[in-house]
């Protein structure tokens, strides 16, 4: 069959008739076997636009984190004219497109609460013209009124209490992915083509909730495909047809991530696994000597710049949850395909080499899909990256290619989901240490309190533990009644909420470069992990003592005795961890999830960590009351008494089948306890990775600095040297100085592994 | 037979070649002033542990060590359980787990029966990361309580068997960092030939601490670590990278 010019150079296959992206890729890409010497460093124009966001980032801080924000039009894909850094450099820029008129200027999207909207802009000082009040009120309903509508009081009791927290019940449920790629490879005509034939054959004559439903979501999605063509336009140029050339590529794909960051402020808002795919338009275009290395590095670090530009307004308790303006741009390099080769092009070495062009940045949240069967030349470089710029993350494809193939991505931090195949319905974690804590006190929250002031009956009145001291099996089988009851109120929240949002926040424009035949994930999240587990550990080999108020609530534990603890590769203690994976995985699966997606879980925090903790009362592993959570899987502060590699060790033994959502675990290490040098460093973290991922693994966030160094970046936000001075924390990366004075505490407490 | 161990950390990346598991005999008796770990100078604490149960615990890192990575013993003194460190070394080789012995070379003896143990001990010992705390003999008895003489016989006697040894030098400020010494220092390495490694260590103060908690008197108080140019010169003169010779690695 004759390629379409547009394609000239591919070896075609299935992917020229129908969308198949992945067939694209498999049929055209290039490995890379060498090393870094080929990266060259940045153009001048580079160098001058980033100067030029640096000095906005730097008055963004110095207005109190917001540079700009809309009060007057509602964000949509043509809401704007052309937006560029700076219209005298405009020629300069590569990649063209922002969210709005203006760099950082925060949109205003009132679709998943007007609200939250109006809230956000205040808390900067701007205020949202009075006419949208009455229009999101009473002509059009957004998605968080429809939520609470349809609340119960126990649902609304449970989110105040935090049992549950982190609900996207006022803003976008963000984690989908839209397969951006196929508006380069295909042109936007050829995507409307396909769902219009998609929505000729949607259903058979009769008109049921899920037909009705589904044809009105393709009619969106031709609506926002439309759309697109239309903001293109905006900025000169026409993206019904294929992309030409690699400029042309990564333009085109761009557009498509621009049409969701227009219409969505979802929590996380992914770029999905696109290195190696640009990769392919590189090398057609060098080979035919129409573009140099310079060019093409150059290409790379001006998407990236805008990915480095993504904003949203929100609100402070969001930030509290989720702190340092993070969008998880998330970008995806390396892993091996389904037929052994591995996926490491010469583009994942310059998406890589910006941290080193640029400098390090929290986004795009860069993600190596490792395996240690990679090219022993990537894993080195990746590794001298991360020591140097802590901004890199790690995610083992070799558990996670048998789940979702070799043409995956990652939604959020750490969770994966099928390229142009899968979306996903997230939202918030279940607060299990808490859980713990009611099945003590029969459901009664030891912090809130009702409007007669007495202790919430948050949990089933259940007959509450009044013993002095804690025993085994007794408080084994309330947890688990408790469990039951937690799973299932957690699951009906988002079967809610995840309701509400199809209906009044759909997103169109993502959803438009997804297969209409979509498959589901149903996200669920844990949080508490390892005080749970150390806290049963206790109650099995130690003695714990209840701590009671006034009113005869356990508020917080004496414990005597020693007692295994999570994180020292001790099975005794680990053996609780999976246990408590497992068992509360299989009380999820058993509820229905809306539209038949598939339940997953996640033990992952983000900074949320924090917000847990506050609302959690005492626990019998010694944690104090109201004080930070470990994040995600690590294990508790000053658990870990043999080491980093036991510590991981113990993480590694929780089965990533029970939690498809990810496991994410996030360790600091000196630099001098990784080696005497800088080969000694690169050589040892390749082999500790190589280690953990072996070991079955799923993810891990390194960083490289001393406690020293976040103690004076606290201190002293103003040196230059810390504006952009990045470190991981629980799924994602973030300036150090933009976070909470209370998280920066809460990162310096942490473990560092150190030198003996 | 049972090792008295002080302790055992999963993650080593300093202590030979590679991440290596690493085991703390207890025992020593050096006493030099900047121990970092005086709380395995006494002979008779320590957790008494089998050799086996020891591998067992340690092959649970396997998967971190890559090629080059194994276990390393180090101390207290590790040569003061010359008995246990032999089976320990005979049984990692047996199980194919590479073997570092870190010493200060002390209890180094060429009389029997400890010269045999010594040699067997060789056989299954892949690097000796040795330390030279000082090569005066005076300011070496000063440092830590014990003359010099048998350790630096016994580097002779890993050079005559071409063990390979790595040298490690602490470089304390006021004491060991002079530059006639340094340079006495590089002239005794000269002599040896299976140094495939030269270390400097700059002194640090983190383990004082643990001085104070055992009550025992810590005399290097004022003591600061070494600035990097004094590092760097050291590394210098012990490299012997400013005098182009070419018989050693640079």
């Amino acid at each position: 069959m004759q390629l379409r010019d547009e394609w000239s150079g591919f070896t075609g296959g299935h992917w020229t008739e129908d969308i198949n992206v992945r067939d694209f890729i498999q049929k055209n890409y290039t490995p890379y076997e060498g090393d870094e010497s080929f990266l060259v460093g940045p153009t001048e124009a580079t160098d001058k636009l980033w100067g030029k966001v640096q000095e906005f980032q730097a008055q963004e801080r110095a207005n109190g984190g917001v540079l700009d924000c809309e009060t007057e039009i509602v964000s949509g894909l043509t809401a704007y004219g052309p937006g560029y850094i700076d219209a005298d450099m405009k020629d300069l820029e590569r990649i063209v497109g922002l969210q709005t008129d203006k760099p950082l200027k925060r949109a205003f999207m009132p679709y998943g609460g007007i609200k939250m909207a109006q809230q956000a802009a205040e808390t900067y000082g701007y205020h949202v013209n009075d006419k949208y009040d009455q229009i999101f009120n009473e002509y059009h309903k957004t998605h968080n009124q429809a939520v609470f509508d349809a609340y119960t009081p126990e649902m609304r009791a449970a989110r105040h209490s935090h049992i549950v927290t982190g609900l996207p019940d006022t803003y976008g449920r963000g984690r989908i992915v839209g397969d951006y790629r196929r508006v380069a490879l295909y042109g936007v005509d050829f995507l409307i083509a396909k769902k219009q034939e998609d929505l000729a054959n949607c259903g058979d004559r009769t008109m049921t909730d899920d037909v009705i439903r589904l044809r009105e979501e393709i009619a969106e999605q031709i609506r926002a495909l439309k759309g697109m063509k239309e903001m293109a336009k905006i900025y000169g140029y026409d993206i019904s047809a294929p992309a030409t050339n690699a400029h042309e590529a990564f333009q085109w794909l761009y557009f498509g991530y621009l049409a969701a960051i227009k219409t969505q402020n979802g929590a996380a808002m992914s770029v999905g696994r696109i290195s190696t795919f640009l990769d392919i338009y590189l090398e057609r275009d060098l080979a035919a000597g129409t573009l140099s290395e310079s060019e093409a590095q150059e290409l790379v670090d001006h998407m990236v710049l805008k990915f480095r530009m993504v904003k949203f307004a929100r609100i402070p308790s969001y930030n509290e949850l989720f702190s340092g303006d993070p969008v998880w741009a998330t970008l995806e390099m390396a892993g091996l395909g389904m037929d052994g080769r591995h996926m490491v092009t010469k583009n994942d070495y310059r998406f890589l080499h910006t941290l080193e062009n640029m400098g390090p940045a929290p986004e795009p949240n860069l993600t190596v899909l490792y395996s240690k069967n990679l090219p022993k030349s990537f894993r080195n470089y990746a590794a001298k990256v991360s020591i140097n710029t802590s901004s890199v993350q790690y995610e083992n494809d070799d558990i996670m290619r048998p789940v979702w193939g070799d043409d995956y991505s990652i939604c959020c931090c750490v969770s994966a989901t099928e390229t142009g195949k899968e979306m996903q319905f997230f939202g918030a974690r279940a607060n299990l240490a808490k859980c713990l804590l009611y099945a003590i006190n029969g459901g009664v929250d030891a912090k809130f309190k009702d409007k007669q002031g007495r202790n919430m009956q948050v949990g089933p009145e259940f007959a509450p533990i009044t013993s002095e001291y804690l025993d085994y099996d007794e408080v084994m089988h309330k947890f688990d009644l408790m469990m039951d009851w937690l799973a299932d109120i957690y699951v009906n929240i988002l079967n809610l909420i995840q309701y509400m949002h199809d209906k009044y926040y759909y997103e169109a424009a993502e959803m438009a470069l997804i297969d209409t035949n979509v498959r589901r994930t149903f996200a669920t999240g844990i949080a508490g992990f390892s005080h749970v587990v150390d806290s049963i550990s206790a109650i099995k080999y130690a003695k714990v003592k209840c701590l009671r108020d006034e009113n005869g609530i356990v508020y917080d534990f004496e414990t005597e005795g020693d007692f295994p603890r999570y994180g020292n590769d001790d099975d005794r203690a680990d053996d609780i961890a999976v246990w408590l994976l497992k068992a509360f995985m299989t009380k999820i699966k058993k509820h229905h999830t809306y539209r038949d997606s598939e339940p997953t879980t996640s033990i992952l925090t983000i900074t949320s960590n924090v917000v847990y903790g506050k609302a959690t009362a005492g626990m019998p592993d010694g944690r104090k009351p109201y004080t930070p959570f470990a994040p995600g899987a690590n294990p508790a502060y000053g658990a870990e008494q043999n080491g980093l590699l036991a510590s991981l060790n113990s993480v590694a033994k929780l089965p990533y089948e029970y939690a498809l959502d990810g496991i994410s675990n996030t360790q600091t290490i000196s630099p001098s306890a990784l080696g005497n040098d800088p080969e000694q460093r690169k050589a040892n973290l390749v082999s500790v990775m190589d280690g953990y991922f072996a070991a079955g693994a799923h993810h891990l966030n390194v960083n490289v600095f001393d406690t020293d160094k976040l103690k004076d970046a606290m201190e002293h936000p103003e040196k230059p040297e810390y504006a952009n001075f990045t470190i991981r924390v629980s799924g994602y990366a973030v300036k150090f100085i933009d976070l909470t004075r209370e998280q920066q505490l809460d990162v310096i407490a942490r473990t560092c592994h150190d030198q003996m | 037979m049972l090792g008295r161990v002080h302790s055992t950390e999963s993650f080593g990346s300093a202590d030979g070649p590679g991440v290596r598991y690493l085991i703390f005999l207890q025992g020593c008796s050096m006493r030099c002033r900047y121990c970092h770990n005086v709380d395995t100078w006494a002979l008779n604490k320590g957790e008494l542990r089998g050799a086996d149960e020891l591998l067992d615990q340690a092959e649970r890192y396997r998967n971190y060590w890559g090629e080059e990575g194994g276990i390393t013993v180090s101390g207290g003194e590790a040569l003061l359980q010359i008995d246990f460190l032999l089976e320990l070394f005979s049984k990692a080789h047996n199980r194919g787990i590479n073997t570092c012995l870190d010493t200060s070379l002390a209890p180094f003896s060429r009389k029997e029966s400890y010269f045999e143990k010594f040699r067997n001990l060789m056989q299954v010992t892949d690097l000796v990361l040795a330390d030279i705390k000082h090569i005066d003999p005076v300011a070496h008895k000063a440092l830590t309580g014990k003359s010099n003489e048998n350790i630096l016989d016994a580097l002779r006697y890993l050079s005559s068997i071409n063990q390979p040894v790595w040298i490690r030098h602490v470089l304390v400020p006021g004491i060991t960092d002079d530059d006639d010494y340094l340079k006495q220092t590089r002239a005794f390495i000269t002599t040896l030939n299976n140094v495939e490694r030269i270390e400097v260590l700059p002194y640090h103060s983190l383990g004082a601490f643990k001085w104070d908690k055992l009550g025992i008197p810590y005399t290097l108080g004022d003591t600061k670590p070494p600035t990097a140019e004094r590092v760097a010169n050291a590394e210098r003169i012990l490299l012997g990278t400013d005098e182009c010779d070419a018989k050693h690695k640079c």
